[in-house]
């Protein structure tokens, strides 16, 4: 029964306080404590003002330029393995073999790359990746990962929150969603000579959504640059929707007055809606998403609404169906 | 009259050698750790298709007689067929006990909730008589008819369970497809053989 109660076990928004930042940056120090702070300042490219020693932030830090931001901690969650965050990948542009992804994916280039930012904005731009690191200082962020598939990891990120390109872009008054997309390459990216789908990778958000703290895009993980089954160079990270929303290896953010029509939705529009927020109560057409099972864990755990980021989200969807717009 | 020589127990040896090699190869993986990063996945996609491997290459038996007139393939009929339960009994067993720990309230979720958890249970439900009544015993008791009609379900099970793998992939159909494909095959000799039969028969 104890069993149960590890079902039941969800996470009040009283542990996503300070003092769970500081365990979980802990662990986090302690995960990579192989790596020497000098490379993993490096691997943020800018210094981070991350306190080596794993002592808190100070309090009202928060969001200042050169200083740490807290982690959103999802104690009491442990970390997924290196190794398992690696190995473990959907990424159909290389195989639909997820183990197989990462060695499919090694020598994809993603140097020099970027990312054209544009549509309704006052100031559209063509970022370099370096440039996007540099401009935007990564920060280091802990987040659940929810696949539509019913599996689960715990992932330890460096990114910057996506409302902070957004600022400097400036939407426009009619801009109502954000229209992401993935390299197309078939010559690189071999998964896209496949007729079943249509490509290029489109993802999309709601443009509050998209201008939420959570949102993130993740350059790295576990201290170093993200290697390419993950999603290199940038990605996004949306820790409370599907994994499928949180595009990879981005080339292309439109700001938008429709909702973008997915990649996904265009290939089973019954199956795959446009928000794909993590809901134990509505489960996918063929199958349930009550459980998950987290990598590395042989029991199933209960799947959380809104992936256990009820607290941080809930207020965007307040009113709406959640069951229609799934 | 090659097939009236009884066959060389080394064959029969082999032949069950190999049929339990698949469960062999899981153990194998679980004592050392190569089954992947989901195991209890590895462990249900891997036995999930062993079974459907078996129930298709059970149903080659009788094309293989039709077309080459080998009588002698009909030896491995029954136990391809046992051997595709017993891999569809180890599958189940898998969802029900080392995915969902026996937790029958999850497991009644998943039924209800999962399409292609049902879709599966129904074919094993179909199975689960034509294994038990697979004995000569159960043919004389049956009948030769009624035991012929009953494992004629065996068609209906290959074709639900293909579409319960079907039903659990995303988009990425080429797999189930090419055991429709097979599967559509091995009936479509059966059929076109009674009708030629029947022609003959006619004509």
């Amino acid at each position: 029964m104890s069993q149960k109660y590890r079902y039941r076990r969800t996470i009040p928004s009283s542990e996503i306080t300070p003092e769970a930042v500081y365990h979980s940056r802990r662990q986090f120090m302690v995960g990579t404590a192989a790596l020497s702070a000098a490379a993993l300042l490096a691997a943020c490219g800018a210094p981070s003002g991350a306190p080596d020693d794993g002592t808190p932030p100070p309090p009202g830090a928060e969001g200042q330029a050169g200083t740490a931001v807290p982690t959103f901690t999802p104690a009491p969650d442990d970390l997924t393995s290196e190794q398992d965050i690696l190995s473990y990948n959907n990424f159909y542009e290389f195989t639909v073999e997820k183990e197989t992804v990462a060695e499919k994916a090694a020598g994809f280039v993603t140097s020099p790359w970027e990312v054209a930012v544009g549509g309704l904005v006052r100031q559209p731009g063509v970022y370099d990746i370096a440039t996007l690191k540099q401009q935007f200082e990564p920060e280091e962020r802990v987040y659940r990962l929810r696949c539509v598939e019913g599996w689960s990891m715990v992932i330890p990120w460096l990114g910057f929150p996506l409302h902070k390109l957004l600022e400097t872009v400036e939407p426009l008054p009619e801009a109502q969603y954000v229209h992401f997309e993935t390299l197309y390459d078939p010559a690189r990216l071999p998964g896209q000579n496949s007729d079943w789908y249509e490509w290029p990778y489109v993802e999309g958000l709601r443009l509050d959504e998209a201008m939420h703290d959570l949102t993130l895009l993740a350059t790295g993980l576990y201290g170093k640059d993200l290697p390419p089954q993950n999603g290199a160079p940038i990605r996004l990270v949306v820790p409370w929707k599907y994994g499928f929303k949180s595009i990879k290896s981005i080339v292309k953010i439109d700001l938008v007055t429709e909702p973008p029509e997915t990649l996904w939705m265009k290939a089973s529009p019954e199956e795959y809606g446009f928000y794909a927020n993590v809901n134990p109560d509505v489960p996918h057409p063929r199958w349930s998403q009550a459980t998950e099972r987290r990598l590395g864990e042989l029991r199933r755990r209960k799947t959380l609404l809104f992936n256990g980021y009820e607290a941080e989200v809930a207020h965007l969807y307040e009113g709406m169906d959640l069951q229609e717009n799934f | 009259m090659k097939e009236k020589r009884p066959f060389p127990a080394s064959l029969q040896l082999i032949f069950h050698l190999l049929a339990w090699l698949p469960v062999l190869w899981l153990l194998w993986g679980f004592w050392q750790d190569q089954l992947g990063l989901n195991p209890v996945r590895t462990i249900t996609l891997r036995t999930g298709k062993t079974a459907l491997i078996f129930l298709l290459l059970s149903l080659t038996v009788t094309p293989l007689y039709l077309l080459f007139d080998w009588k002698w393939v009909y030896r491995f009929r029954r136990p391809l067929g046992l051997y595709a339960f017993l891999y569809a009994a180890l599958h189940l067993l898998t969802f029900v006990g080392l995915d969902y720990g026996f937790d029958w309230a999850l497991v009644g979720d998943a039924i209800q909730n999962n399409r292609y958890t049902l879709v599966g249970l129904t074919a094993f439900l179909i199975l689960l008589p034509l294994a038990l009544t697979s004995a000569k015993r159960s043919k004389a008791w049956l009948g030769p008819k009624w035991w012929k009609w009953l494992h004629r379900w065996s068609y209906l099970a290959a074709g639900i369970a293909v579409l319960h793998y079907a039903l659990l992939v995303r988009q990425y159909y080429t797999q189930p497809i090419i055991f429709a494909v097979i599967l559509a095959a091995l009936l479509g000799v059966r059929l076109f053989m009674a009708l030629v039969k029947k022609r003959y028969a006619l004509g």
